[in-house]
Formats: C-alpha cells, sequence, structure tokens
C-alpha cells in the first residue's frame, strides 16, 4: 500500500491537469486532440521496449506484439495529427 | 537506483511535461502545430532513455536487432497510414488508433505477468484492469471501425432479446476471472480467459452503439485506451505511463461528455443504443410534407444570392460522403468576390467524431475564423440571407425544440429555420439517423435542391457565374 500510494496520488493530480488543459481545447480542435491524445498515449511503447528484452519467449512474443502496435500509435498518431494541425489556416 | 535510472527517470519526467505542453498547444490553431512536435519530442526523448535502460541495452545483439525490427516495422505501417489517409476517414483511423492502444496495454500487461513469479497484489489488481479495458478497448475500436466502414455489421444499433443480461454477466464473468488471476497470479491460463471474456464484452458493448452516435463511441474508447495505458502504468510502477494514460482519459470523457451533451441525451442512452426508427407511421411523415416542399433548381438558388449579404452553410456528414468540401469552398469563396459574407455553422455531433467537418473543411482551405460554433452562430441567423444546408439532417430539425419526447427532444440545434432562406441540399426526403421526419424541409422558406452533395454545388457554382 505504501508505493500504492504516491501512484495514486501522481494518477489523481494527473487527471486534474487533464481536466484543467483538456477544457480549454475548442472544438475546432478536437479531431486532432483524439489522433495526438492517442499518439502520447502510444506511451506504453517503452514498456514494450523493456518485456521485448527478457529470455522468457513468451514475454519477448507478448512485448514483440505491443511494440508495434504501440510504434503505429506512436509514429502515425503524431504524423496524421501534423498532417491535420498544419491544415488550419488563417487567410489575410 | 543507479545513476543512470536516475537519468532516465528525469527524462520520463521532461516528456511527461512535453506531452501536457503539447496538448496545450491544441488549445489554438496558431500553437497546434508546434504543440504537436513537442509532443512527438517527449516520445522520442522516452524512448531513447527506455532504450539505454540496462535490461535493454543488455539484452544482446539478437534482442537489440528484435526491438529494432518492431520499431522498424511499426513506423512504416504508422507512416503509411497517417500518410494515405483520407481526411473523410479520419474517423476510422482514430478508431484503429484506439484499438492498438487498447491491445499495447493489455499485451504488455499479460507479458509482465508471464515473467514474474510472484507479483505483488498491486501489479496483480492493475494486470487485471489493463486486460479487461484494453481488450474491451481493442475489440470496442474494432467494431466501431467496422461500423464507421460498413464492411461486415450495419450502420444501425443492433439488438436481440436479453442483450443487456448478456453483457452484464460477461462483465461479471470478467470481473470473477480478474478476482482469480489476483488470488493466483501464476495461473496465466485465467488471464488468458479473462481476455478472451473481456474480447466479447468489448464487441457486444459497441455493436447497439448506432453510427451517428459513433462520435460518442469513439470519444469513449479513446478515454478507455488512456485508461489502460495508466493501469499499465500501475503495473510497470511507471510514473509516465499513468501521467500519459490519465491525461488521455480525462480527455476522452470530455469529449464523450460534450457529444451526449450536445445530443441531450445520457451516456447510458448512447451506450444503449437507445435511438433509432421507432417505425413511425408513415401517415405523419405524410403530414408533414404533403404539398408542401418545395422542389428548387439550382438557377432559382443562385438569384437568392443576388442581393444576399450573409450567407451560412451547415455541412452534415453528407458532406463527407459526398467529399463536397472543395466544391463549398469554391461557392464559398466566388460568394465572398461577390461581397458577400460567408460563414459556416459546426453542430459539435455533425459528421462521424468529434471535429470532423472542422478538419474536412480545413484541408479545403477553408479559413478557421469562418468554422463558427453553434453557440456562437445561432443568435446571427436572424441575419441571415440564405442557410445552405449541405448533408445535415437531425441537427437543424426544429421539432428537438418544441418536443417533449422522441429521439431528438431537447437537444440543442442550429436555428436554421429563422434564416430568410433556407436552401437544403439532400438526395432525398429520407430521414436522418433519429429516423423522424424534418419539418424544415417543409418550412415556408425552405427550398429543397434534390441531388448529390457535390454535384448540387458545382450546379449551384455553374449558375452563380451565369447570372
Amino acid at each position: 500500500m505504501n508505493d500504492l500510494l504516491p501512484l495514486l496520488t501522481i494518477f489523481m493530480l494527473a487527471v486534474f491537469v487533464g481536466f484543467e488543459i483538456i477544457t480549454k481545447v475548442p472544438p475546432l480542435l478536437h479531431t486532432p486532440l483524439m489522433s495526438g491524445s492517442n499518439a502520447i498515449s502510444g506511451i506504453t511503447i517503452i514498456g514494450a521496449l523493456l518485456s521485448v528484452a527478457t529470455d522468457s519467449l513468451l514475454t519477448a512474443i507478448l512485448g514483440f506484439i505491443a511494440l508495434v502496435l504501440a510504434t503505429i500509435n506512436v509514429v502515425g498518431g503524431f504524423l496524421v495529427t501534423h498532417r491535420m494541425v498544419a491544415m488550419f489556416k488563417k487567410k489575410d | 537506483m543507479g545513476v543512470d535510472s536516475v537519468l532516465i527517470n528525469l527524462t520520463y519526467l521532461a516528456s511527461s511535461a512535453l506531452f501536457i505542453f503539447g496538448i496545450k498547444g491544441l488549445t489554438h490553431p496558431r500553437t497546434a502545430v508546434r504543440g504537436n512536435l513537442l509532443g512527438a519530442t517527449g516520445m522520442l526523448l522516452a524512448v531513447v532513455a527506455t532504450l539505454s535502460n540496462e535490461q535493454v541495452f543488455g539484452a544482446g545483439l539478437s534482442g537489440l536487432a528484435v526491438i529494432l525490427a518492431g520499431l522498424l516495422l511499426g513506423s512504416a505501417v504508422g507512416t503509411l497510414f497517417a500518410l494515405k489517409i483520407q481526411m473523410t476517414a479520419m474517423p476510422e483511423m482514430v478508431a484503429l488508433l484506439n484499438a492498438f492502444g487498447g491491445a499495447a496495454s493489455a499485451l504488455i500487461a499479460g507479458a509482465v505477468l508471464a515473467e514474474s513469479n510472484d507479483p505483488t497484489r498491486q501489479t496483480a489488481v492493475a494486470t487485471v484492469a489493463s486486460g479487461i479495458i484494453g481488450s474491451v478497448t481493442f475489440w470496442g475500436s474494432l467494431v466501431a471501425f467496422d461500423k464507421l466502414k460498413g464492411i461486415l455489421l450495419p450502420d444501425r444499433p443492433i439488438h436481440f432479446p436479453g442483450q443487456q443480461y448478456l453483457t452484464g454477466l460477461l462483465a461479471l464473468t470478467a470481473l470473477a476471472l480478474g478476482l482469480l488471476v489476483v488470488n493466483d497470479p501464476t495461473q496465466l491460463s485465467n488471464y488468458g480467459q479473462l481476455i478472451i471474456v473481456s474480447s466479447i464484452l468489448g464487441v457486444f458493448l459497441t455493436i447497439p452503439i448506432g453510427g451517428a452516435d459513433m462520435p460518442v463511441a469513439i470519444a469513449l474508447l479513446n478515454s478507455y485506451s488512456g485508461l489502460a495505458a495508466a493501469s499499465t502504468g500501475f503495473v510497470l510502477d511507471s510514473n509516465i505511463l499513468i501521467i500519459t494514460g490519465s491525461l488521455v482519459g480525462a480527455s476522452g470523457l470530455i469529449l464523450t461528455r460534450i457529444m451526449c451533451k450536445a445530443m441531450n441525451r445520457s451516456l447510458m442512452n448512447v451506450l444503449m443504443g437507445a435511438i433509432g426508427p421507432d417505425n413511425d407511421d408513415a401517415s405523419s411523415t405524410d403530414d408533414i410534407y404533403a404539398g408542401r416542399v418545395k422542389n428548387a433548381s439550382p438557377e432559382e438558388v443562385a438569384m437568392l444570392f443576388d442581393g444576399a449579404r450573409r450567407v451560412v452553410v451547415v455541412p452534415g456528414y453528407g458532406m463527407a460522403v459526398a467529399q463536397a468540401q472543395h466544391q463549398i469552398r469554391d461557392l464559398a469563396n466566388l460568394l465572398e468576390s461577390r461581397g458577400i459574407e460567408v460563414e459556416f455553422a459546426i453542430h459539435p455531433v455533425a459528421g462521424r467524431m468529434p471535429g470532423h467537418m472542422n478538419v474536412l473543411l480545413a484541408e479545403a482551405d477553408v479559413d478557421y475564423d469562418k468554422l463558427k460554433e453553434m453557440d456562437e452562430i445561432n443568435s446571427s441567423f436572424e441575419q441571415t440571407d440564405v442557410t445552405i444546408v449541405l448533408g445535415a439532417n437531425d441537427i437543424v430539425n426544429p421539432t428537438a425544440r418544441t418536443q417533449s419526447s422522441g429521439p431528438i427532444a431537447g437537444m440543442p440545434i442550429l436555428d436554421v429555420d429563422k434564416s430568410r432562406t433556407v436552401v437544403v441540399v439532400k438526395r432525398s426526403l429520407s430521414p436522418g439517423f433519429a429516423g423522424i421526419p424534418n419539418p424544415l424541409f417543409a418550412a415556408d422558406n425552405t427550398l429543397m435542391l434534390f441531388a448529390d452533395g457535390k454535384q448540387a454545388v458545382l450546379e449551384l457554382i455553374a449558375a452563380v457565374k451565369d447570372s
């Protein structure tokens, strides 16, 4: 329980931060927000990297599939978000 | 904790900060590109830091080769997706990304469980959460993807007797298996069964949701994929996963709430798919439309623009289907060159995902200042000479204001009927997703232009040029 408490604290604070920032994102940018948040939720990639680098075959296989999927999320997510936000222009 | 691991954890902290700044950048189109780049930088830092970790670095050449292969494969597929996808298909793309995120979390949690001989209670509980949420997200998102694409499943909600009991039973079974896993984490087969039951649960949770409710479903699944990542963070004792996962979880929840409010429906109501045609007796439809619907030609509509000062365009899912965003941009530019003020009115649930219409119009180079939110533009319809409704239906149905019951009762709508003339571009009088007739089509100040969206706008442009 002593280990869990700091993690729960971080979790709760991050949820508050999330609510504060994301309510300020205008509907105009809601689609890029979704693809962009998918890209950063690809942070599971670091868990996958740790899993691949083990001796156990089962862990390595599960880790490898996770690594590929998380990388797709990261690369695909950031790229497609970039494509979208770059289109939002103001004409003079 | 060695020096290395302190450095790595500090890098993770920096990455978390960059993610937060990245999302903050998305609060304005001017800073959005930079925000996204900040997020990507944070991700790069985190990956490099992890690769320098002893466990990864010590994996030997073969281990590093496998890692490199995984990174290259994922990058290639991700790049291909991101560059090939059409802007109209963005809901499908986000559904797939949600699916992959959920699957990755469930797999990693499983991998950790398989590896550790004696996991702590915290690890076991978090693994169960990760497994359930991740599998539900994966299969739920695949069903959403399929519904959007229309490959196997119909757009309509799927209902059968006892559905809710079955779903409830599946959820209880998943929880019971979760208890077994926590009780004896070394029994991997329990986790396997948990994944299977949660996968079926994911399918059954999503099939009752209808096509036009997909904005809610996708936002909610987005939230789930974040929560799955946060649970995986508890499995791995990783702050950065917890922080990022809860940011994404919060983001999805907020979008879900906005979408539900914009339809005046509860989340429960959407999830049960409690909307759809109750087979309104056809007579009431006839009563509303009979003899009152006025058909107009492009030339007649073009004449309306003579002397008009302000025109508003209301896009809906039909615009995306007809891929008419470029043509409507051309028409808007043409009208503006004649001194007419043109704006676009965007309903929060227009299209198949939050912000869908904005992205399509931005793709067509429409200035984002001209894309107005519902609350901002609604008061100005009274001063609008012509409103063009392009492939939208339920979001401009005035019965939402007056009816006390029915699928769209109380839903906030765009008050297009208050403008001097409304031109509805639509292929037929067929009802929208809510399955109810729209009295707007029969209103005194409404003209119907029956045609495919793209074709109709092209003909309008030609007619305006000729007049």
